[in-house]
C-alpha cells in the first residue's frame, strides 16, 4: 500500500481496522434489496416503448390480464396525476410532474425504454410473457439524439412546453433548451488580449453509464392501515421517501423507506424508478411486489450520465500564467431537464487561478433515459475539455505540464468562476506531490508511449445528517445511522466516534437504520457521508461523555466540574489517581442514573472541497488502436484520511471508472434512438485484466470545518482521468482525440489507418 | 405454466432435492427457492460473475446453467466456502486488504478466487488478472482484489474445497 499513514496522535482516525459489514459481505450473508424475500410475494415487470420518440395513442392491456398468472397491470393513468413544481430531492431539483411521467409515461414516449406500463404476476416468467402481451399504438415521432441538432430551430421538440429559462428571462418559443447560464469574472476579451499563447478546441463526450453491479430494486407492501413499507436498494432512503410522497400523493408518516445493504450507486441510485409501481401494484393485489430490473433494462432507462459538446479557449502569458478562460457547455439532460451542466460549469477552471473568464452552460433535453448523477456530476466532461487545452498550452510554451499547473494553482481566498472563493484547499499540495513522486520522476522510452497529467476538482456536499449512540452496559456501542454504506461509511462513522470516547473501532457496532427509526439525513451522495454523519457521529460521541462526566461525577461524589476526560478515562481532577473507564461508567448506568443515550442532528457549513492530479503512462498499438495502461498515480488531498484503505479505494475505483469513460464505454444508438449496446458485452466497462495496480498518493490538508479535518474523497477522483488518458495519448501518438471515448476505432481514425 | 421437474443434487455439501421449471436457472433456484442469496444477480447474461458457483469442479455463472442440469452433480455456492472452522483464506485476505466496497461482486470474486486457486495455488499477478476477468467489479478498480488474492496465495490455501 502505498499511501502515508500517519495517525496525527489520533487513536483510531488513520488507522486500517477491518470494517464492520465485511465479514458478511465475505460470505454471502449480506442482504441487499434483491435479497428480500416475504412470505406471499407476487413480482412486477415493466412494458417499455420500443422507440425513442412517439406519442401514445393507446394501450391495451387486455391480452395480458387475462392470462393466467397475471394479477394486476397498471398504467400512468393509475398514478396520482401531479402538477408542474420543483422539489429538492437526493441530489437535484426535480419537477415532480417529470418524475411521475418518467416512472409511467402518460402520453408520449421520450426514449428507447421509457416505462408504459407493469404488470405484476405470480412469478417473474409470467411476468414477463405479460409484458409482451401489452399492445401499444404508437405514433412514432422524429427523434433527437444529439445535443447541437436538438438546440437547432425546427428540430423536433420533446415537449411543448418546455420554454428555456435563461439568465433569469423565461423564452416565449418552446425549445429543447431546458436552462441556460453564464458566469462572468473579470473581462475575458481583455483577458485574451493579454495573452500570448491562446488554445480552444471543441470537444465530445459519450453519453455513459454509471454501471454498478446490482441493478435496482424494490419490495413494497401496501399495509391494511393504508401506510407503505418499502424495501430497496438506495443511496437515499429518505429522498426515496420523499419522491413517492409526492408521486403516490401520501405524507411521509405513511411510508417507511427501508434500505438493504447496497450494490453500488455512484449517484445513479437516488431517483425514482420502479418503487411507485411496485407500491400501486402491492396495493392492487394485496400482496407484497418485489421487481428487479435487469441489465437491459438499466442500461435502457436508468443513469445515464450526460453526454456532452464542449467547446473551451483558454490563454496564457508567455512566462506561463493562466489570464483568460471561456468555455461552452451543453449537457444531454435525457428526456427531461436537469443534466449536471451546472456543476460542469463550476468546476471547469476551479483548480486555477484566473482572472477572467466566461462560462456559458445549456441544459439539453434529448430522446434518451433522463440523465442522472454519476460521481462529480459533470465535472469529468468538463475537465476533459480544460485539462487537453492546458497541456496545448505547456507544449506550446514547452513548460513541463505539472509546473505549469503549480503556477497556476488555486489558492485559499481565490474566486471560483461561479463566485464563491475557495476556502482552505490542498490544490497545489497534490500537484507537488505528483511532481515529487517517483513516477513523475521516472523515464518513459520507448514507441508509441506517452505520459500525461491532469487535475480536477469537486466541491463536495455537506447536507444534513442524524445519529443516535446507545451505550451497551459492556462498554460499546451501538450507532444508529441513516446513511447507506456504499463503500465503508459505518466505519469511517463508528471510527470517528470511537476516536472521541476512546474506543475502539470494533468496539462500535454501526448500523444503517430505515426512515422512521432515525431522524433525517440526506443520501450517500456529494461525497459527505464520512465528513457529515461522521461530523454526527463525533457530536453523539460528545453527548455522551457529558453524560458520562456528569455518573462520574455521581461516582466520584463531587461536582461534574471537578471530572475530565482524558486518554479514553474519566479522571477526578483533585486526585487524578482516581479514575474510571468508560466500561466501569457504562456498567453502573442503571444505578447513576439509566441509559446513555447519546443523540446528534448535524447541518455543517464548512465543507472542505477536493483536490486531486493524476499521471498516467500508456502505450498505444498502432496497428489495433488499443491503449495499455502501463502505470497510473492518483494523488488525492483527503483532508483526514479517516480509513485510508477505504480513501485508496474510493481513488482506485474513480479513476477506473474514468479510464472506462475514457477509453470504452458509449452508449450506441441507431438513428431512430434505439440502443444498441445495452448489456455488459457490449457496453464494455473495465475488467482486472485491463489494468495495473492503481497507484495512490493520499495527501492530507486538514479542512477546517471538520473535527478531523476530513474531506469527502469518494468523487474526484473520476475527474482527472479522460483528460490525463487524452493527453498521454497524445503524447504517444502526436494527435489529440477530442472525442470520447478514445475507443480503438478512434485512435486507427487519428492515426489515419481506419 | 410448465410441469415441475424433481431435481437431486448436493449444494455446499449437503443432499438437496428441489422443484423447478425447466426455464428456471440455478441462479433464480439457489436465490429464490433454496434461500441461497450469496450469488448475486448483476447481468443474467453471463457478462458479471456476480452469480459464480462451482459445478464440480468448473466455475460456472449460475445465471447460464439450468436448474435441471444440477441434477446428479455437485454445487458449491460462497454460502459454502467458509467451513466452522473458520474462513477461508481469501475471505480473510478480502477483509484484510479491504478489498470490497460496496460488496455485490464479492461473492462472485470469491468463489472464482477460491476456483483459481484451487487449481493454481501460486499464480502470478497477470494470472490473477487473466482469471478475474470474468468478474466485474466497478467500485475498487480491482487493485486491492488482486492484491487480496496474491497474499492468499503467497499464505498458502489449505485446499479445502
Amino acid at each position: 500500500m502505498s499511501a502515508e499513514t500517519r495517525t496525527g496522535g489520533y487513536q483510531v482516525v488513520g488507522t486500517r481496522p477491518i470494517r464492520h459489514d465485511a465479514l458478511d459481505k465475505v460470505t454471502g450473508r449480506a442482504l441487499y434489496g434483491a435479497d428480500v424475500h416475504l412470505p406471499g410475494t407476487v413480482y412486477g415487470k415493466v412494458a417499455r416503448s420500443p422507440h425513442a420518440h412517439a406519442i401514445i395513442r393507446s394501450i391495451d392491456t387486455r391480452e395480458a390480464e387475462a392470462m393466467p398468472g397475471v394479477l394486476a397491470v397498471i398504467t400512468a393513468k393509475d398514478l396520482p396525476s401531479l402538477t408542474d413544481k420543483l422539489a429538492q430531492l437526493g441530489e437535484s431539483v426535480v419537477n415532480l410532474r417529470d418524475l411521475s411521467a418518467n416512472v409511467l409515461a402518460p402520453k408520449k414516449v421520450l426514449y428507447h425504454g421509457h416505462p408504459v406500463a407493469a404488470v405484476c404476476a405470480v412469478s417473474t416468467h409470467v411476468a414477463e410473457e405479460a409484458v409482451k402481451r401489452i399492445q401499444v399504438d404508437y405514433e412514432v415521432l422524429p427523434a433527437v439524439l444529439d445535443v447541437l441538432e436538438a438546440m437547432k430551430e425546427g428540430s423536433p421538440l420533446l415537449h411543448q412546453d418546455l420554454k428555456t429559462h435563461s439568465m433569469g428571462k423565461t423564452a416565449e418559443k418552446p425549445s429543447n433548451v431546458a436552462s441556460h447560464f453564464q458566469w462572468k469574472l473579470g473581462d475575458v476579451e481583455k483577458g485574451f488580449a493579454k495573452a500570448e499563447v491562446v488554445v480552444e478546441r471543441s470537444f465530445r463526450t459519450a453519453t455513459v453509464h454509471q454501471g454498478y453491479i446490482e441493478p435496482h430494486n424494490t419490495t413494497a407492501r401496501w399495509n391494511p392501515d393504508g401506510s407503505v413499507t418499502i424495501w430497496c436498494s438506495t443511496q437515499g432512503p429518505f429522498a426515496i421517501r420523499s419522491q413517492l410522497s409526492e408521486v403516490l400523493k401520501l405524507p411521509v408518516s405513511k411510508i417507511k423507506v427501508i434500505p438493504m445493504e447496497i450494490g453500488g450507486g455512484f449517484g445513479a441510485k437516488f431517483p425514482l424508478y420502479v418503487h411507485p409501481l411496485a407500491a400501486v401494484l402491492a396495493k392492487k393485489v394485496g400482496r407484497p411486489v418485489k421487481m428487479t430490473l435487469s441489465r437491459v433494462e438499466e442500461l435502457l432507462a436508468t443513469g445515464p450520465a450526460p453526454g456532452s459538446y464542449l467547446w473551451a479557449k483558454m490563454g496564457a502569458t508567455r512566462d506561463g500564467r493562466l489570464v483568460a478562460a471561456q468555455a461552452k457547455l451543453v449537457y444531454e439532460a435525457g428526456a427531461y431537464p436537469g443534466s449536471a451542466v451546472g456543476a460542469g460549469g463550476l468546476c471547469i477552471f476551479s483548480p486555477y487561478h484566473i482572472e477572467n473568464t466566461l462560462i456559458d452552460g445549456y441544459d439539453v433535453v434529448v430522446n434518451k433515459a433522463r440523465s442522472s448523477a454519476y460521481r462529480a456530476p459533470g465535472a469529468t466532461n468538463a475537465a476533459f475539455a480544460s485539462e487537453t487545452l492546458i497541456d496545448e498550452i505547456c507544449e506550446k510554451l514547452k513548460m513541463d505540464p505539472i509546473e505549469f499547473r503549480l503556477k497556476n494553482a488555486a489558492k485559499e481566498g481565490d474566486p471560483r468562476a461561479d463566485g464563491p472563493k475557495h476556502p482552505k484547499i490542498g490544490c497545489r499540495e497534490t500537484m507537488e506531490a505528483a511532481r515529487n513522486h517517483p513516477h513523475y520522476r521516472s523515464a518513459l522510452g520507448g514507441k508509441f508511449r506517452g505520459r500525461g497529467v491532469a487535475s480536477g476538482f469537486w466541491i463536495n456536499g455537506g447536507g444534513q445528517s442524524s445519529a443516535v449512540a446507545n451505550v451497551m452496559s459492556d462498554g460499546t456501542v451501538s450507532l444508529i445511522e441513516g446513511s447507506p454504506d456504499i463503500g465503508g461509511t459505518r466505519t469511517t462513522a463508528a471510527m470517528q466516534i470511537a476516536e472521541v470516547l476512546g474506543l475502539r473501532a470494533e468496539e462500535v457496532n454501526p448500523m444503517v437504520v430505515d426512515t422512521d427509526t432515525i431522524g433525517y439525513t440526506d443520501g450517500t451522495g456529494g461525497s459527505r457521508t464520512t465528513f457529515a454523519t461522521g461530523l454526527a457521529a463525533i457530536e453523539a460521541g460528545r453527548d455522551i461523555l457529558c453524560q458520562m462526566k456528569e455518573r462520574a461525577a455521581k461516582l466520584f461524589e463531587l461536582p461534574v466540574e471537578d471530572v475530565e476526560h482524558a486518554d479514553g478515562e474519566f479522571r477526578n481532577r483533585k486526585d487524578p489517581k482516581k479514575t474510571l473507564t468508560f466500561k466501569a461508567i457504562a456498567e453502573q448506568m442503571g444505578q447513576t442514573g439509566g441509559p446513555i443515550v447519546g443523540r446528534a442532528t448535524v447541518q455543517p457549513g464548512g465543507v472542505g472541497p477536493a483536490f486531486a492530479t493524476h499521471v498516467v503512462d500508456v502505450e498505444v498499438d498502432p496497428d489495433t488502436g488499443k491503449v495499455t495502461i502501463l502505470r497510473y498515480t492518483a494523488v488525492q488531498d483527503a483532508g483526514k484520511a479517516i480509513h485510508p484503505s477505504y480513501v485508496e479505494g474510493q481513488m482506485q475505483g474513480g479513476v477506473v471508472q474514468g479510464i472506462g469513460w475514457a477509453l470504452n464505454e458509449e452508449f450506441i444508438y441507431d438513428e431512430q434512438g434505439r440502443m444498441l449496446n445495452s448489456s455488459f458485452l457490449d457496453y464494455r466497462m473495465p475488467t482486472a485484466l485491463d489494468l495495473p495496480m492503481i497507484d495512490t498518493v493520499i495527501v492530507e490538508v486538514p479542512n477546517p470545518g471538520h473535527p478531523y479535518g476530513v474531506r469527502g474523497v469518494g468523487e474526484v477522483p473520476i475527474v482527472p482521468p479522460p483528460a490525463a488518458l487524452a493527453n498521454a495519448i497524445y503524447h504517444a501518438i502526436g494527435v489529440r482525440i477530442p472525442d470520447l471515448p478514445m475507443s480503438p476505432r478512434r485512435i486507427l481514425e487519428a492515426l489515419g489507418k481506419a | 405454466m410448465s410441469k415441475k421437474i424433481h431435481v437431486h443434487t448436493r449444494i455446499n455439501g449437503e443432499e438437496v432435492e428441489f422443484l423447478c421449471e425447466p426455464r428456471q436457472s440455478l441462479l433464480e433456484v439457489l436465490r429464490d427457492e433454496l434461500g441461497l442469496t450469496g450469488a448475486k444477480e448483476g447481468c443474467n447474461n453471463g457478462n458479471c460473475g456476480a452469480c459464480n458457483v462451482v459445478l464440480d469442479d468448473r466455475l460456472v455463472n449460475s445465471c447460464l446453467v439450468l436448474a435441471v442440469e444440477v441434477e446428479g452433480h455437485e454445487v458449491t455456492t460462497v454460502e459454502g466456502v467458509a467451513s466452522s472452522k473458520g474462513l477461508h483464506p481469501i475471505q480473510q485476505k478480502f477483509l484484510e486488504h479491504a478489498a470490497l466496497q460496496c460488496g455485490v461482486c464479492t461473492p462472485g470474486f470469491i468463489v472464482a478466487a477460491k476456483a483459481l486457486l484451487d487449481r493454481n495455488p501460486k499464480p502470478t499477478e497477470h494470472q490473477v488478472r487473466h482469471w478475474l476477468a470474468g468478474n466485474l467489479c466497478r467500485c475498487t478498480g480491482y487493485d486491492k482484489i488482486v492484491r487480496a488474492v496474491l497474499d492468499a496465495s503467497a499464505c498458502g490455501s489449505p485446499g479445502q474445497k
